[in-house]
């Protein structure tokens, strides 16, 4: 009898096998970004077009290859060169209708139109972790994926590791929790394993809603079963046996393909009863989020799960002592789970190695705003916002000038342009007034108006809040209030004394993270752009001229 | 020459109720007179705000730009500026109207009960503002009398401290709202 | 190993106090006398650490914390009352006065409300927070009681004693954010309610004017919610 190991390298000689048969690999990105411009039709013409000029070739539909501006983006690995990167040659813009050209290229030149250099700082200067998949398999094959060494890490701590040791390497590797606040993932790991009762919950949050965030999408379009062997390790550590996948009903690519992985997983006796043999059971389950963002605050999800409203309640209890219908549970993000099994495989050593002496690793930011290389990027912590930015985002568009980047959505600030040198992590981002958050990055230039920027934010926490209590009920909707008056010109230096009062107090005592944060795109622009505040209330100014500043004060009607 | 205070009182969008409370002091009313000079009152025959009041009682809320221009005149003149009364303090009954707005208010005046010939005046009615509101929102107010009416014992006390020259503790005669 | 003491020890606003290990610091609070205000906290149901009103300084916490569902623990320093603390009570309360529509002096609940007497105990002579006037319902379509959605804080006390005490949870809240508002069953008027027994707990545990029976005129809609803890303690297993 072979034991699920030796499966697992019999699986990913098949795949390699099968692989290099088929010669050259088009992948066409099928994440939601090029999908959204029909990406699958170009797949489909590619197909058609390789089928009928009988080209050694596979087409297949791989997760998002990063450059989301650029897209549809295809990638062709010449079958020679499946190990050499730098062979692979990457497409932008592709429609169906190139589908001819391509094929035909596939032993010539590049086709010269279509072409983008994989030497582009965008690609070179990333280093990809949790990434290092996604644009490169079939996420909806657990074959590929096991043909990467996917899966290897789990059957390794199964085997050959106790629960603790698996806590002690997470521990070990300095990670952070990757969905905004940066706990010590090992701390937290530690404390569900040693809280007393059972049974126990793993939970994966996947409500990722900060407007401009789509890394934890990506990654389950991508690359989903790096996510469930991530849970399921965790799930190893703290001994649970029951878990759930708290997903967004609004990614339906993300719902299908978490979907396929788990039974996929199930039947290759990856999750479900004696995992690989052993004695651990997993149960995964997906529960669909529908809508809300609170839902990503662990408290409210639990309630959420538990068929309640969303809404949280204080902590403590914590979910660690006291979570899911009153046991201890373990929730960490979508970003977080695919980092363990490479910290398994590779060694806590070499995933300390990556990042700064507190932010260990990579960090997934989606780039977006006024920045020209808008898409998905895996960096190194520690990588200064200018380089982000500059080098590997491009920098703004002719003519404008950068003024701010937002980081951490709704909950995070605006560093300006005077701070772009400081370090992307934890702490540095915390000092200048905002934090990494789940990894949003949106950047504006001398065309956005931060006091609108502000207010946006301040009206999606707004509709976002729950409602349960009164500072962030009732706060929100007067700041969002005054920032219109400001925007608006109706307001005074009163309105600006309140506005900055309530900061103060809805952060200093709202229930949920939610209403805590919600102050903090205020915050920092009043910190580094006063003086647009000022223009807006004592000129009756818009400097970036996005607002109109000309409502009289008698009809003011908020 | 002359050391008495002067004391303005006028009514904004309010019933008149806070100063029909004013008159309830009765009798004290007379002893309280010998303290101040009255220079402006909706009672008085005086049709000019007078430059300089140490004191002024403002019974009702901004409704208008009639009550939204007289406010800021007597902000400008007026030492301690009291805002007396809910209306006043809070907007109260003369607020209800903002969940409706303005011209359905109007609509329900002029409109409906004298069928198709009605319409809004053109003359001689100040234009409504979208929100009636409280003072506070537009100037600074130095005392705020809460009550619909305030009884004439708040009154009294308002009046016996700000004439000696002190600023009244309102917590034990008066109640929020 | 030691059992846990079932009596913890404290400071409480500089006195040295005790309570039992169970109890929250807003109970050890008043056992000793010392005044935490509160608004969705109510003898008898659970606690929701909703209204933050009871918000509390403890030494060496990272934030404020609910008087109502922390736990008092061995060497705790409790601060109660601070200029702080004071100051963003006030700013919880003119939220709260300029969220809907309170007024005051045409209210049944007129000087037997919760909310109007804490801004009185207080010291609030007036609301700088701007009056937000929504337009909302009143729903009188019940035999006896009315709800007025114009007075409602959303405690939420009324479905909490609905659904804990009397077991029929025909209320619940829907929508979220500033658009929450109370309703009964899915949503239908109450006078339609399949699950309202009539029983009124919710009109009694109302804090403010919000809930009213009918047939009464300004000023004389009183509340006794004093029946729950003796409901509670009738019902709790001997």
């Amino acid at each position: 009898m072979t034991t699920l190991t030796e499966e697992l390298d019999q699986i990913t000689a098949k795949v390699q096998q099968e692989q290099q048969a088929a010669g050259d690999r088009i992948n066409v990105c099928v994440a939601a970004g090029c999908l959204s411009l029909h990406s699958d039709a170009v797949q489909h013409a590619l197909e058609a077009e390789t089928k009928k000029s009988a080209a050694r070739c596979a087409v297949r539909g791989v997760g998002c290859m990063g450059l989301c501006s650029a897209g549809p983006v295809v990638s062709h690995e010449p079958a020679a060169s499946a190990s050499n990167e730098n062979a692979t040659r990457l497409y932008r813009g592709v429609q169906p209708e190139d589908a001819p050209q391509l094929v035909a290229s596939l032993q010539g030149e590049p086709v010269a139109k279509l072409a983008i250099s994989s030497q582009l700082p965008f690609f070179t200067r990333q280093t990809k972790v949790v990434l290092e998949n996604s644009g490169r398999i079939n996420p909806e094959s657990i074959e590929e994926y096991i043909a990467t060494g996917g899966y290897r890490a789990l059957m390794h701590a199964l085997n050959e590791m106790t629960p603790a040791e698996v806590v002690q390497e997470i521990s070990a590797s300095g990670l952070r929790g990757r969905g905004g606040a940066g706990y010590p993932t090992g701390l937290k790991w530690a404390t569900v394993a040693r809280v007393a009762g059972a049974p126990k919950y793993v939970i994966c949050n996947a409500d990722e809603g900060d407007p401009g965030a789509f890394m934890d999408r990506s990654v389950l379009e991508g690359d989903p079963h790096r996510v469930l062997e991530g849970m399921i390790l965790a799930a190893y550590a703290i001994g649970a046996s029951q878990g759930y996948i708290y997903l967004r009903a609004e990614y339906p690519l993300a719902v299908k393909r978490l979907g396929i992985a788990i039974r996929e997983a199930k039947r290759m006796g990856l999750l479900g009863s004696d995992i690989g043999g052993t004695r651990m059971n997993l149960n995964l389950e997906i529960r669909l989020g529908a809508g809300a963002f609170v839902c990503g605050e662990e408290t409210a999800l639990i309630a959420s799960i538990e068929g309640h409203r969303g809404t949280p309640h204080p902590r403590p209890p914590y979910p660690a002592e006291s979570g899911l219908w009153g046991s201890p549970t373990l929730i960490n993000n979508v970003e977080t789970y695919a980092n363990v099994p490479p910290i398994l495989r590779r060694g806590s050593a070499w995933y300390a190695a990556l990042g700064t002496a507190k932010s260990k690793g990579t960090k997934v930011f989606a780039l977006s705003g006024k920045v020209r290389n808008t898409g998905l990027i895996e960096v190194p912590m520690g990588m200064t916002l200018r380089e982000i930015i500059f080098d590997i985002g491009g920098g703004v568009d002719e003519g404008h000038t950068f003024k701010a980047v937002q980081t951490g959505g709704p909950s995070g600030g605006c560093i300006p342009a005077a701070q772009l040198d400081i370090p992307v992590d934890y702490d540095s981002l915390m000092q200048a007034g905002s934090i990494m958050g789940s990894g949003g990055m949106i950047v504006m230039d001398d065309s956005s108006c931060m006091v609108n920027v502000a207010r946006f934010f301040m009206e999606f926490c707004m509709s976002e809040s729950c409602g349960k209590c009164i500072p962030c009920r009732a706060g929100t909707a007067q700041m969002y209030g005054l920032l219109t008056r400001i925007t608006e010109g109706t307001a005074t230096h009163r309105e600006l004394d309140l506005l900055t009062r309530l900061c103060d107090m809805v952060g200093a005592t709202s229930l949920c993270g939610l209403g805590q944060t919600a102050p903090n795109p205020v915050l920092s622009t009043l910190r580094y752009f006063k003086n647009e505040y000022l223009a807006h209330i004592e000129d009756k100014h818009c400097p970036a001229g996005v607002c109109d500043c000309t409502a009289s004060i008698a009809e003011v009607a908020q | 020459m002359n050391e008495k205070k002067t004391l303005a009182t006028t009514w904004l969008d309010g019933c008149s109720g806070c100063h029909m409370s004013l008159l309830d002091m009765d009798e004290r009313l007379i002893d309280l007179s010998q303290q101040f000079d009255l220079v402006y009152c909706p009672l008085v025959d005086q049709k000019i705000f007078p430059p300089h009041v140490d004191i002024t009682l403002i019974e009702g809320a901004i409704g208008n730009e009639e009550d939204l221009e007289k406010i800021h005149l007597i902000r400008e003149r007026t030492r301690i500026l009291v805002s007396l009364g809910d209306c006043a303090v809070t907007g109260n009954v003369s607020a209800l109207r903002n969940p409706f707005g303005a011209d359905a208010v109007l609509r329900r005046v002029y409109g409906e009960p004298t069928g198709t010939l009605a319409q809004v005046p053109k003359i001689g009615l100040p234009k409504l503002l979208s929100r009636v509101r409280p003072l506070h929102d537009y100037v600074h107010v130095d005392l705020f009398v809460p009550g619909c009416p305030p009884s004439a014992d708040t009154i009294y006390t308002v009046l016996s401290e700000l004439l000696a020259g002190r600023m009244p503790d309102l917590s034990s005669v008066a109640h929020f709202g | 190993m030691t059992a846990t003491p079932a009596v913890k020890t404290f400071v409480i606003d500089g006195v040295d106090a005790s309570a039992r290990s169970e109890q929250t610091i807003l109970s050890a609070a008043r056992e000793h006398n010392i005044f935490i205000p509160t608004l969705c906290h109510l003898e008898g149901l659970s606690d929701v650490g909703a209204c933050r009103l009871c918000l509390v300084e403890v030494k060496g916490a990272r934030r404020l914390l609910p008087a109502c569902t922390t736990r008092v623990e061995e060497g705790m320093e409790i601060t109660c009352n601070s200029p702080r603390i004071a100051a963003y009570r006030q700013m919880t309360l003119q939220l709260l006065f300029a969220e809907r529509n309170h007024v005051c002096a045409v209210c049944l609940a007129n000087r037997h409300c919760e909310l109007q007497s804490l801004a009185t105990s207080l010291g609030m002579t007036h609301v700088e927070i701007p009056y937000r006037f929504p337009s909302l319902s009143v729903d009188i379509s019940h035999e006896r009681f009315t709800l007025d959605h114009n007075r409602c804080i959303l405690c939420t006390r009324c479905i909490r004693v609905c659904s804990e005490i009397e077991g029929a949870h025909t209320w619940d809240l829907m929508g979220r954010g500033i658009q929450s508002r109370v309703i009964t069953d899915l949503d239908q008027p109450w006078g339609e309610s399949d699950t309202c027994t009539s029983c009124g707990k919710c009109v009694q545990v109302c804090p403010t004017g919000a809930l009213f029976q009918k047939n009464r005129t300004g000023g004389q809609c009183c509340k006794d919610p004093s029946f729950l803890p003796y409901l509670r303690t009738m019902r709790e297993e001997p």
